[in-house]
């Protein structure tokens, strides 16, 4: 690995203190754009998906991307990753056109995504799912996996990569389940197996679509802290959810959508008392 | 035969297969890595074919064989038989099992390697190019390999349903193609080529006749007269057990050919324990997963393809070549693409051991034990014929008897049998005989955590 950040070490406090200072600390400087999307459109049909959208996360953020039902954040999230080609505007992602890559270019960047609904490999164990996500293995070649000079380089790699997939998996506390099929996992298990998953994968950015649906309030206060320590680490999460707790209290700035533009943008309290987003979104139900 | 035998069977030998691995249920006791696990499965397959020669030795007697040369003749064309099931199905796991690509193509890919074969290494005064065997090998499993990564280009970024239409199609244009009259001889640049067309067309003598024979393309009766020096020795030994000069060849042949099983396997199993595997199974449970995670699932489809193709080929060609080594495009019918299909739900989509076992009980249960039986019935007691007329069939002791396994339908019944086998596995084992077990994809033994704990190593 060349870029071996050490996901998922020292669960227990250590990797606060040294978070600031880190060996990739002054590579991540906060303030500086790492995701942009200027002017996507899409539409499906007659019906205009995404209008128009357009923003900017910040590297060291986790910016969260709020909006009533159809206002288009899956489809911004699916133009953001690649699943969807936009009829018009561009993705940038630190510093490079994405626009129109292919998926799994896109995760090669480092910009990985997670799915509303986890997309766990049921019929694979746990530690395969996280074994399989580290980006250019050797053994991933045909030649090398089948001739024998090559064998003892993929063995050696793979030790090195189980290192680390069983730190991210005492990480996320998956590691008692290492050997069992991912099918059989919990709901909220599978979604802690593909943050591990996403982060096994050396990314910059990760964008988690609804990562706390379905999650139960112990397992989702344990999510959201990995998320901080993660934060602290260097990482940038672009997050959409509908819990609006979670997002209010951990997301910072705040991106609100509406039929397929961007209707407000800012912190947790401007979103808050912003007039169009009480109306159009939370109906002016909520106190603050 | 009935399901219930056949869930007995399966079930008798999922037990057997669990006492050898030391598996409780589905879980896998994590104690050891493949090696361990290859060898066992080796001993299991080891075991399943030493009984099922014992039970065909029985079969053979009862059905009133004289001759070891007879029983031992038969013997041979089941286990070459049930060889290239083993490699073909092997081959479709690389496609299906591992990577979900739905190749309904297989006679269509084997086709190819046997006539570019043919077209390259038959004597040049004939319809060949008169290139040597291995060039015409190397030549038809190139072939395969790039169509097969041609077919699958444009169908493979869609969904599975595609590939399989594109490959069915393909299967049936390759064997009309050959059947074609403008195909079955021409000439281009003043040499004669041809595929024979709808007759059988003999191909290139095999290796193992120039093994045995110093001049193998003079035809079988002037090659007998001149046997090289390993030959003749071979010869000898055959003749002490009363086998003749052409038996010797087919049973060495037959050795040959689990040899290169035993390569096929090898070689599957270790693609199978590779990172490269990972991906594969990745691509077949959720390729969105697989590529958002970084993978080109195209590459890795692509090249997974393109070997399964060109192994199909190199199974086509060894197989054809045998014994008197000829072959024809009926060989080359759809039904035997749903053959190996039926062999590799049988054993376990997804398992190598699988498919090697599926292969097997395929080939001696599913298409040879009939014909066996049949031979038993034929001779212990006498088939009675078909009725001849309404009369005989209602006045007659047991008219269906004789009716149902008179040769010509004994082939149709097997074909009730074999659908009666797979509705009833669909039902009770979608999974076959292997699957749904966890054939982990590392050379490595990803259970040990020595690395970060640093417990007793």
């Amino acid at each position: 690995m060349s870029d071996s950040r050490q996901v998922g070490a020292d669960p227990d406090g250590q990797a606060d203190a040294e978070s600031n200072t880190d060996e990739t600390g002054n590579r991540r400087t906060a303030g500086e754009t790492i995701l942009a999307a200027e002017g996507l459109r899409k539409s499906f049909g007659g019906i205009t998906a995404v209008d128009g959208v357009e923003f900017e996360v910040e590297r060291g953020t986790i910016t969260g991307l709020i909006g009533p039902n159809g206002a288009g954040k899956s489809t911004t999230f699916n133009l953001l990753t690649g699943v969807h080609t936009p009829d018009s505007g561009r993705v940038r992602f630190d510093g490079t056109d994405i626009t129109g890559w292919q998926p799994d270019r896109i995760a090669r960047q480092g910009l990985v995504r997670s799915f509303q609904i986890a997309r766990e490999l049921e019929d694979m164990t746990v530690m395969e799912n996280v074994m399989l996500a580290p980006p250019d293995q050797f053994g991933e070649g045909f030649w090398a996996s089948v001739l024998p000079g090559f064998r003892g380089r993929v063995a050696r790699q793979e030790a090195e990569l189980r290192e680390r997939a069983w730190e991210t998996l005492a990480f996320f506390e998956l590691d008692d389940l290492a050997n069992e099929r991912a099918g059989s996992l919990s709901g909220g298990q599978r979604k802690l197996l593909e943050m591990a998953r996403v982060l096994m994968t050396d990314p910059e950015m990760i964008l988690l679509d609804e990562p706390m649906a379905g999650v139960n309030p112990t397992l989702e206060e344990k999510l959201l802290d990995r998320l901080h320590e993660l934060q602290e680490r260097g990482y940038t999460f672009l997050l959409v959810e509908h819990d609006m707790d979670v997002v209010m209290n951990h997301c910072d700035p705040i991106v609100v959508l509406h039929q397929g533009q961007v209707l407000a943008e800012g912190g947790p309290q401007l979103v808050r008392n912003d007039e169009r987003v009480l109306e159009a979104y939370l109906g002016g139900t909520v106190e603050s | 035969m009935t399901p219930a035998p056949l869930g007995q069977l399966l079930g008798a030998l999922r037990a057997r297969l669990d006492a050898v691995r030391g598996v409780v249920g589905n879980r896998q006791v994590t104690d050891g890595g493949t090696v361990q696990r290859t060898t066992s499965d080796l001993r299991f397959v080891a075991g399943l074919a030493l009984g099922l020669y014992v039970l065909f030795l029985v079969l053979s007697l009862l059905g009133g064989f004289q001759s070891a040369e007879a029983v031992t003749s038969r013997l041979q064309s089941v286990t070459l038989l049930a060889l290239v099931y083993v490699m073909l199905t092997l081959a479709l796991n690389l496609q299906w099992g591992y990577a979900g690509l739905l190749n309904l193509g297989v006679a269509g890919f084997a086709a190819v390697g046997v006539y570019t074969m043919a077209l390259l290494s038959l004597p040049a005064d004939g319809l060949g190019l008169g290139l040597p065997l291995p060039v015409g090998i190397l030549g038809g499993f190139l072939a395969a390999t790039l169509l097969g990564a041609l077919a699958a280009l444009p169908a493979i970024r869609l969904r599975a349903d595609y590939l399989a239409i594109v490959t069915l199609a393909f299967s049936e244009i390759i064997r009309l193609l050959i059947r074609s009259q403008p195909a079955s001889e021409f000439t281009i640049a003043g040499q004669r080529l041809g595929t024979g067309g709808t007759d059988s067309l003999d191909l290139p003598p095999n290796p193992v006749k120039s093994l045995l024979y110093e001049n193998p393309d003079q035809g079988a009766f002037v090659a007998v007269e001149n046997p090289t020096v390993i030959g003749d020795r071979l010869f000898t030994a055959g003749e002490a057990v009363g086998f003749g000069p052409s038996l010797v060849e087919r049973v060495v042949y037959a050795v040959l050919m689990l040899a290169v099983a035993l390569l096929f396997y090898w070689l599957l199993v270790r693609v199978g324990n590779s990172p490269f595997g990972r991906v594969l199974k990745a691509i077949r449970e959720d390729e969105l997963v697989a590529s958002s995670l970084g993978k080109d699932t195209r590459r890795f489809k692509i090249i997974a393809f393109a070997v399964g193709c060109g192994l199909m080929a190199l199974t086509g060609m060894l197989w054809q070549m045998e014994g008197g080594g000829s072959t024809a495009p009926t060989t080359f019918e759809p039904e035997l693409t749903f053959f190996v299909f039926v062999a590799l739900i049988l054993g376990g989509s997804g398992s190598n051991t699988g498919s090697v076992v599926g292969g097997i009980v395929f080939v001696a249960v599913l298409l040879e034990a009939p014909s066996f039986i049949q031979r038993i019935v034929d001779t212990q007691f006498g088939v009675p014929s078909a009725p001849e007329t309404l009369f005989d069939a209602f006045t007659g002791v047991d008219p269906f008897l004789g009716y149902f396994l008179s040769d010509t339908n004994i082939s149709a019944l097997r074909f009730i049998v074999l659908g009666a086998v797979l509705v009833y596995l669909m039902h009770n084992r979608p999974e076959g005989i292997f699957g749904g077990r966890t054939e982990i994809a590392s050379p490595i033994d990803l259970s040990d955590r020595s690395g970060t704990e640093g417990d007793e190593s």
